[in-house]
């Protein structure tokens, strides 16, 4: 058992451990940080399978980005846990069956020809690359245009979130700019014709 | 020597945890967000197995395509869960039941 199989283990029973948390822990808040630490064994297990860039990326951008917009997201709703958890003893047989089946049946389908499977040399190190270069050549040869739409997906859905919750709220006092450009000059000046008339004095 | 089966069988356990939780979690929208993440993460990771052991970057190069989409998909859906939360006051999943007409 060499050294990489028990760091393969532990950052497997970990990641499974916290998942096991994610769905049987009450408070989502929990759930969510657990699921943190779920990403963290995963990015851990990714990088034993020499794939650095993309363990790296999922901390940045899971437990960075997504994680904390769930946890924020979780902390700004007032809700009420009570109701939320009802059913949950009902549907655990059903569940855990499901899930145990279905385990079953893919772990039947792996072990039959995956054992057999050892990792050769690192693709990338044969190569002569590291694995941030090995990924980006193909990256930005073949899938160039696959990036790029990845990028307008991106863009889009930032764009999507803010008018989605953008909230507009009646008797703000705000400035309208397309109101001050549009005014005239009869908007705001009237003149009036008067003639000039004496003020009569008062006598205290 | 980690072989291929050891991350297809950590990626198979990954994904039954989290079809357990969307069968178990029926009412809470929010852990069925997390359940999806974590299914997706199971599959990414079987992507970087396939990867890794057959010597092929494209596998790679999808996972970072999934982890993109999976962002925009995350981002889109807590904004229609505030706005479905400041309308209805509720993310409870049977509530929801408005468009069945």
């Amino acid at each position: 058992m060499t050294f990489e199989l028990v760091c393969f283990y532990f950052f497997a029973a970990v990641a499974t451990a916290a998942a096991l948390a994610v769905i049987s822990v009450k408070n989502p808040v929990v759930a969510a940080l657990c699921l943190v630490l779920t990403f963290f064994s995963v990015a851990c297990l990714w990088l034993l399978a020499q794939a650095e860039f993309l363990a790296i990326a999922l901390v940045l951008v899971y437990v960075g980005a997504v994680m904390v917009l769930f946890l924020f997201v979780v902390m700004m709703l007032d809700i009420d846990l009570v109701p939320l958890r009802e059913g949950f003893i009902r549907f655990l047989p059903v569940g855990v069956v499901v899930a145990a089946v279905m385990l079953v049946q893919m772990l039947m389908l792996i072990g039959v020809r995956a054992m057999q499977v050892a990792p050769g040399a690192d693709p990338a190190a044969a190569a002569g690359l590291s694995n941030i270069e090995w990924l980006g050549r193909t990256l930005f040869t073949e899938f160039l245009l696959p990036f790029e739409v990845a990028a307008l997906i991106l863009t889009v859905g930032l764009i999507a979130a803010v008018p989605l919750t953008l909230r507009r709220r009646s008797g703000l006092k705000t400035q309208k700019p397309g109101e001050q450009v549009r005014v005239q000059r009869e908007d705001r000046i009237r003149l009036i014709k008067m003639d000039a008339v004496k003020r009569p004095e008062s006598t205290p | 020597m980690i072989t291929l089966a050891h991350f297809l069988a950590f990626g198979a356990v990954l994904f039954c945890i989290a079809v357990a939780g969307i069968f178990v979690n029926r009412k809470n929208i929010i852990v069925l967000l997390m359940c999806i993440e974590l299914m997706l993460l199971a599959v990414n990771t079987n992507f970087v197995a396939f990867s890794r052991y057959l010597g092929d970057p494209v596998g790679q190069v999808f996972v970072f395509f999934i982890l993109t989409v999976a962002a925009a998909e995350a981002a889109i859906g807590l904004a229609i869960l505030v706005v479905l939360f400041r309308n209805r006051a509720t993310i409870d999943v049977t509530d929801i039941d408005r468009l069945k007409g």
